[in-house]
């Protein structure tokens, strides 16, 4: 069983820069506050228990519980053992996807051609900012994507379109159980999930814990 | 009666070994016909048969499959649900990934002609037949313990409504894989649908004897868990058995529709192709 170490205090505000990747251990009780400062920027985002990393965000959990592809206020970030690891407390944007993943140098070979394969994309954030924490490619999964406006059509038909999100608004998550956050700021230039012009994020996390 | 006549048959280590071996021939509902080719009724399509088997609702099976194997997965009597994951045998950190799945293929749901894709821009397996009219599943993946426990009072292995995850975990140990090794599956036999809204609406089966063919597009550990879809409302836990029939037929060709028929898809078989080549794959 691999187990983070949860810290006793980490409170506090941070500016994730544009592209970059970002991680905190998020106490039971405490909040986090992701802030779109620019507008339109999409964050990609898997959660852990810290103390048994094998239990991660699961989507599809998440999905079979609410019974919709989209997040809002009061969805429950389930884990693949179907236990509740975050809820979302606050959502002033809306509208967040639960079935596009992260951005890999590999799919963007597909999405857009092989002259995309020397940009930088979440895949590689979220590989470099687990390994600090003793995670590797085995353990990343299927992603949630704040700010990010993925509908389905009757056909199907799925894809990535503009955002919905403007500069100020916030999601804000209270950790149900000790929680290691991964996020990765998308640096994506070739869609519109962040309005082709990735921006930097705030990362806030408040309260005492439980 | 009975008992005690088993019991003085089996109390030497000679009685107890001609009672073992008088079973063999004995056949059951669901099981693996060994050799496959035994199978009574191969699809006249079929080059010999490599894995022939009934799974048992509520059962899981698993086999490695080498490229160009074509896989037919039957739902014999409407409530089967192939709860699926691949790997690629050998290097399982290259394994399906829904969200790719989906994103690259610009289309939420499976059916003929999609792909399953890797999480390293290639194809796992191509779907080249479905008689269901896609009532299939990419997002809702299978179940858990304590969602089965909570709805139907148990989801352990060995109880009567073991639950998906638990399935693949052992099907997965098998292959030297943890339960780390275990993204969101795919399912097929039982619909969901995505309304305009986000929500989820479960579609259910398309009724007995519907079949997919997937085709392998590299070397594969296949894990399949047969147990009723997370989204079914129905309060009993109804499944059904699931058939598997498997044989040697050769990976997708150049100018094939499948790989043709759109761009993402052609790079995910080039891609493929090259990963192979460059490891003295043909």
């Amino acid at each position: 069983m691999n187990a983070v170490t949860v810290p006793a205090t980490t409170r506090g505000s941070v500016v994730v820069p544009a592209r970059a990747a970002w991680s905190a251990v998020v106490r039971r009780g405490e909040h986090l506050t992701l802030t779109d400062l620019g507008g339109n920027q999409a964050v990609d985002f898997l959660v852990y228990d810290a103390h048994d990393t094998a239990v991660r965000y699961s989507a599809p959990d998440t999905l079979q519980a609410q019974g919709t592809i989209f997040l809002t206020t009061g969805s429950v970030l389930l884990s693949n053992e179907h236990t509740p690891l975050m809820t979302v407390t606050e959502d002033t944007c809306g509208r967040h996807d639960t079935l596009g993943g992260a951005c890999s140098k590999e799919s963007n070979t597909l999405r857009y051609g092989h002259h995309t394969w020397s940009q930088h994309a979440c895949v590689d954030n979220f590989l470099s900012e687990g390994a600090r924490h003793g995670l590797g490619k085995r353990d990343l999964v299927s992603n949630i994507n704040w700010y990010m406006n993925v509908p389905v059509e009757e056909d199907g038909t799925l894809g990535i379109v503009d955002g919905l999100s403007a500069p100020g608004l916030r999601v804000t998550l209270r950790a149900e159980t000790d929680v290691l956050v991964l996020v990765s700021n998308c640096p994506q230039i070739n869609n519109p999930c962040n309005g082709f012009d990735p921006t930097p994020v705030e990362m806030t996390i408040t309260g005492s814990g439980s | 009666m009975a008992r005690a006549a088993a019991a003085a048959a089996t109390s030497t280590t000679y009685g107890a070994r001609d009672h073992a071996r008088a079973q063999a021939g004995a056949r059951a509902e669901a099981m693996p016909v060994v050799p496959a080719t035994d199978w009574p009724a191969p699809p006249c399509e079929a080059g010999h048969l490599v894995w022939a088997e009934t799974v048992a609702g509520g059962g899981y099976t698993h086999r490695a499959v080498a490229r160009g194997t074509e896989i037919r997965l039957t739902d014999l009597r409407g409530d089967a649900c192939a709860h699926l994951l691949l790997h690629v045998d050998g290097r399982p950190w290259e394994r399906l990934n829904t969200a790719d799945t989906v994103k690259v293929q610009w289309n939420a749901y499976l059916g003929a002609g999609r792909l399953l894709l890797s999480d390293q821009g290639r194809v796992l397996a191509s779907l080249v037949t479905d008689t269901t009219g896609g009532r299939h599943d990419a997002l809702c993946g299978t179940s858990t313990l304590r969602r089965n426990t909570e709805r139907y009072g148990d989801g352990a292995p060995h109880s009567a409504t073991p639950a998906g995850r638990e399935l693949l975990k052992l099907a997965a140990l098998k292959h030297g894989l943890e339960p780390r090794d275990l993204p969101p599956s795919v399912s097929f036999f039982q619909g969901v649908e995505v309304r305009e809204d986000g929500a989820l609406a479960f579609t259910g089966s398309y009724g007995p004897g519907g079949s997919v063919t997937l085709r392998a597009e590299q070397d594969l550990t296949v894990l399949i868990a047969n147990v009723p879809h997370p989204l079914d409302p129905r309060p009993a836990y109804t499944s059904t058995p699931l058939e598997v029939l498997a044989w040697a037929a050769g990976p997708t060709p150049p100018g094939d529709p499948v790989r043709e028929a759109t761009p993402e898809a052609r790079r995910a078989f080039l891609n493929t192709e090259e990963a192979l080549a460059s490891r003295g794959i043909r």
